[in-house]
């Protein structure tokens, strides 16, 4: 059993290897992790240290004491970017848990029970996947206190409608498989073919998804931020660029004040989506190159059998 | 032929619809009777579409969902599984009653090792919690059909396809059910692996004494290991008989032009008969026998009226208007005898 797992493995990490959209988008998050995980040792500065600043600290061009230069309030650029990076990958990682928890299991009960529960199940994903995200994510994050556990509750529950209907989809053709009705004929209840059979099929799927949902969750958490509805304590990309935007940043001709965060979310959303798609390719089988595809690869004659 | 023993299963006027759209009843199986005594083997043939999947799915009741079993009775034991409730039919599915799936390509999941699926069968009905145990009864499952038990281990994609489809029949045989359904096991295999899975039901058959049903298309198959046949056609029963009887003594005219289709090896020569046309449509199902529009010997009354089942002779029944006479006395399928002639 682990010997097949472990082939399984390896033979998922060989094709991971073959896809560079895969490779580029797991290096590229794992050095956005590492900074973060490790912020407080790369960090120069400390983002909450009090500061004595005099005016030419404000808006200091890059120099060799502050690399990225420093902002409004005479912070280290550099150092709140570091730091920025984690409350981006907390909200994008919780956020997107919530939403897939929540996306996988509405897309599991509706494709599975069907009927009239898929129906109502449905109809709701088309009621919120219709309601524009941003304008209610303002309103719900405005009537809640701005705080970082309310951005991910707010992310994570609108997030999932996208999963929910992947879900759906992949459960609705596996349940249809011939093995469901011989697990149904060997007696086993619903809640085990779900767990047993459904689940493991699904799941493939799910786990290319909640990389994909993760790059939405931090474009959405920056753009909160960005709008002035996050947390002033806790300093994020999105808060860096508002802080920037709306202080003089653009007017003081201060560019490195908004270049760094900005890097910041392409960087980690391209990482995911590069990361998203490739394991896509690599795990939904119908993006794959089967036997039947066409090419020249196909015909290996020698040059000297060629029939004349 | 079957020795005598009290019937294990006895199923009565079973009747199926399938509801399509606009609540329009589709009649996939009419009045359909048969008994299996232990340790019999039962031969279902028929055309594709003619009802016997779906009249074995019925056996378990897992129909789709628009089939509904209209009418009839299934006992098993003396008590009658269409009365049980979900909870108490689960109770029955493989354990009393297990079937071998018509593609067991499809009826394997490609993500669960063989050995896991088998235990799943087991763990639902007879839980062996000890990881050794439960290993060795897989094992032992595999080792009977003739697959090592070290490949219990390894995933449907690499077992080949008669390999497949004998790790389902050890899945059948994993709670010791009374009664195997094989729908159509050798379907998609070449005659070598069919020769070896046939030989392996009637092997375990001897072996463990279970009762089975085959459903095949294959009457030569039929011929070899079976004892008694039931012929199916658009839903009805045609013929059911000994083995014997069938093949020397048809009475139907589709029986005998089922037969007739199928080459003779000491006549290679000869010209291979075909029954002209078409099974019918379950939506336009002909008013009289349903196989009139096809039949050589059909006459006026075929057309109009639906032939009874009529009692040859002991373990000998055919519904055809060509027989009403031979019949002795009555019918029998449970009606008032038809004595006005």
């Amino acid at each position: 059993m682990d010997d097949h797992a472990a082939s399984d493995f390896r033979s998922f990490f060989h094709n991971l290897g073959h896809n560079w959209m895969a490779l580029a988008g797991a290096l590229m998050l794992i050095i956005a992790i590492l900074v973060a995980v490790f912020a407080p040792w790369i960090a120069p500065y400390s983002p909450k240290a009090t500061l004595k600043i005099s005016i030419e600290d404000i808006y200091a061009a890059p120099n060799s004491a502050h690399w990225f230069g420093t902002d409004d309030a005479g912070r280290d650029v550099l150092s709140n970017f570091i730091f920025g990076a984690r409350i981006s990958l907390i909200v994008g990682f919780f956020a997107s848990f919530i939403s897939v928890f929540i996306g996988g299991s509405i897309g599991i009960i509706a494709g599975f029970y069907g009927g009239r529960v898929e129906n109502l199940l449905m109809r709701f994903t088309d009621i919120m996947l219709v309601i524009p995200d941003l304008p209610l994510a303002v309103v719900l994050v405005a009537l809640t206190k701005p705080s970082l556990l309310n951005i991910i509750f707010v992310i994570g529950i609108l997030g999932w409608t996208g999963t929910a209907r992947l879900v759906r989809s992949q459960t609705l053709s596996v349940k249809e498989r011939k093995f469901v009705l011989r697990a149904r004929a060997i007696g086993s209840s619903n809640l085990h073919i779900i767990r047993q059979h459904i689940f493991p099929l699904v799941l493939p799927l799910m786990v290319a998804n909640t990389v994909l949902v993760i790059s939405l969750a931090i474009l959405e958490e920056s753009t909160l931020s960005f709008l002035g509805l996050a947390d002033p304590t806790n300093l994020s990309w999105g808060q860096m660029l508002n802080f920037a935007f709306t202080r003089g940043g653009l007017s003081a001709g201060a560019w490195w004040a908004l270049v760094a965060p900005g890097l910041g979310i392409v960087w980690v959303v391209l990482g995911c989506t590069l990361l998203g798609h490739g394991l896509e390719q690599i795990l939904n089988p119908r993006l794959e190159w089967h036997h039947l595809s066409v090419g020249q690869k196909m015909v290996e004659r020698k040059s000297g059998q060629m029939p004349s | 032929m079957s020795t005598r023993v009290s019937p294990l299963l006895e199923v009565c006027n079973i009747s199926i619809d399938y509801i399509g759209p606009n609540n329009t009843c589709l009649k996939a199986v009419e009045d359909i009777s048969f008994t299996l005594n232990e340790g019999e083997m039962m031969g279902l043939v028929g055309e594709s579409g003619c009802g016997k999947t779906t009249l074995m799915l019925s056996l378990l009741r897992l129909l789709p969902v628009a089939g509904r079993i209209v009418s009839g009775q299934i006992n098993f034991r003396d008590h009658d599984l269409l009365n049980l409730n979900e909870h108490e039919m689960n109770q029955v599915r493989w354990r009393d009653i297990a079937m071998i799936f018509q593609g067991a390509m499809n009826a394997l999941n490609p993500v669960v090792s063989i050995g896991d699926q088998i235990a799943e069968a087991i763990q639902c009905h007879t839980p062996i919690n000890d990881r050794g145990r439960r290993h060795a009864a897989v094992d032992e499952l595999l080792e009977l059909v003739g697959i090592s038990g070290e490949r219990a281990e390894q995933y449907p994609f690499q077992f080949s396809g008669g390999m497949r489809q004998r790790a389902m029949i050890a899945m059948a045989l994993a709670c010791h059910p009374h009664v195997l359904i094989a729908d159509e096991p050798t379907t998609a295999l070449d005659v070598m692996i069919q020769a070896q899975i046939l030989e392996l039901l009637d092997s375990l058959r001897r072996k463990l004494g279970q009762a089975i049903i085959l459903v095949t298309h294959d009457l030569g198959v039929i011929a070899e290991v079976c004892d008694r046949v039931l012929v199916m056609y658009g839903g009805v029963m045609a013929e059911y008989a000994s083995v014997d009887t069938i093949y020397n003594n048809p009475a139907h005219p589709y029986t005998q032009d089922l037969i007739k289709a199928f080459p003779d090896l000491s006549n290679p020569g000869d010209k291979l008969a075909s029954i002209p046309g078409y099974p019918p449509r379950l939506d336009q199902l002909p008013p009289g026998c349903r196989f009139a529009p096809r039949c050589r010997h059909a006459f006026q009354r075929c057309h109009q009226e639906q032939p009874r089942l009529y009692l040859l002779e002991k373990n000998h029944q055919a519904s055809c208007f060509l027989v009403e006479n031979e019949r002795i006395f009555g019918n029998s399928n449970g009606k008032l005898p038809d004595l006005g002639v």
